[in-house]
């Protein structure tokens, strides 16, 4: 069955953990936009989420760093952080194990992956979930792919993993939807926070709605570093997707710069 | 210089809770099983977030441990950016 839905979004843990620092105006863009998200995906009746997010130290260390990782578990812990950090509780999602398993083994003929039963969820599938299916009722893929620890995956390696899991989604018989969570350029953490660089941004999104490949993936890790931040290493959630979509008209629900949340409020959705 | 170990050690503290009590206890017993130096050793045991940072610590790691050091998150950017602009000067 072709994907039944498609989608990207910021998940910043200032998104719930400081919510009321942003302006009120910046409030009233960006909340609402993540709610016609939500909207789109109950309309879109899935059966399971697809989930790509960014490793921050969760899961893994330089021990044993995976570039892709699959979770294949029935539920997952989440989120990682305490309470009062992310103002989101403590709970249980559940894990569509089966087609994960299923997927995780397509992709295998295209992009070598690890598995993993013991994903812990941190705010990066948790500030998505809170906002677009807070019941968590919803079973989901967590792929997580590692932005942090150079070497990172190549993006070219990225477009690749979208595409393979596109192929692998469309033999199944479920309603499956992909979401990639994640930042564009942002310096989390460090004495530049809340420094964004929006026309980086701007640039990147254009070429993904239009899913061109080559300019998606022509970024140096330093140029990234440098123009888009440490943060901005979180792009390969955003090109799994847009190489998993192509082909279909992409949409912004919302572009709102938020430095209280040291990103820009992004959220796309494609018409696949 | 081992970075990697005081990496390491960051990421036991935020991910492990009995790491944490341990580490409550007796600093210098956890620290003790890291090969590291006595300034790294010094920084961990203070939570010296600035001097960790210009020693290239990674702030996905630096975050969570300040936090649960006690700093506020305004003072957790003050100290990275003093320590920083020490050294450049």
């Amino acid at each position: 069955m072709p994907l039944a839905f498609a989608a990207a979004a910021v998940h910043a843990p200032g998104i719930t953990g400081r919510s009321q620092n942003a302006t009120e105006r910046q409030r009233e863009v960006f909340f609402p936009a993540y709610q016609r998200l939500r909207e789109r995906l109950e309309a879109a009746r899935l059966d399971a989420l697809v989930m790509v997010s960014a490793e921050h130290f969760t899961n893994f260390f330089m021990d044993n760093m995976p570039a892709f990782c699959f979770g294949l578990a029935e539920d997952y812990p989440g989120p990682s952080e305490d309470e009062p950090f992310l103002k989101i509780p403590k709970t249980r999602v559940p894990g569509a194990a089966r087609l994960a398993r299923a997927l995780a083994t397509a992709v295998g003929e295209d992009v070598d992956i690890a598995h993993s039963e013991e994903l812990v969820l941190d705010h990066g599938f948790m500030v998505p979930l809170h906002l677009l299916t807070p019941r968590m009722g919803l079973p989901i893929v967590p792929i997580v792919i590692n932005c942090l620890a150079a070497p990172r995956p190549a993006l070219k390696r990225c477009y690749a993993l979208g595409r393979s899991l596109r192929r692998a989604i469309e033999a199944r018989t479920e309603r499956i939807g992909l979401l990639a969570c994640g930042g564009l350029s942002h310096w989390p953490a460090v004495p530049e926070s809340g420094k964004l660089n929006v026309e980086w941004d701007r640039a990147f999104l254009e070429d993904f709605l239009a899913h061109r490949r080559d300019a998606l993936t022509r970024y140096t890790e330093e140029e990234i570093e440098r123009d888009a931040g440490p943060g901005g290493h979180e792009v390969r959630a955003w090109i799994v997707v847009s190489a998993a979509t192509e082909g279909a008209q992409g949409e912004m629900l919302c572009f709102e710069p938020i430095p209280a949340y040291a990103i820009t409020g992004a959220i796309a959705t494609l018409h696949v | 210089m081992s970075l990697y170990a005081v990496q390491k050690v960051l990421f036991q503290l935020n991910n492990d809770a009995a790491a944490r009590q341990r580490f409550a206890a007796d600093r210098d017993a956890l620290l003790a099983g890291y090969s590291l130096t006595q300034e790294e050793r010094r920084a961990l045991a203070e939570a010296d977030v600035g001097r960790l940072h210009v020693m290239g610590a990674h702030p996905l790691l630096l975050a969570p441990f300040a936090g649960r050091a006690g700093l506020k998150w305004p003072d957790y950017l003050a100290a990275l950016r003093r320590a920083r602009d020490a050294q450049i000067k």
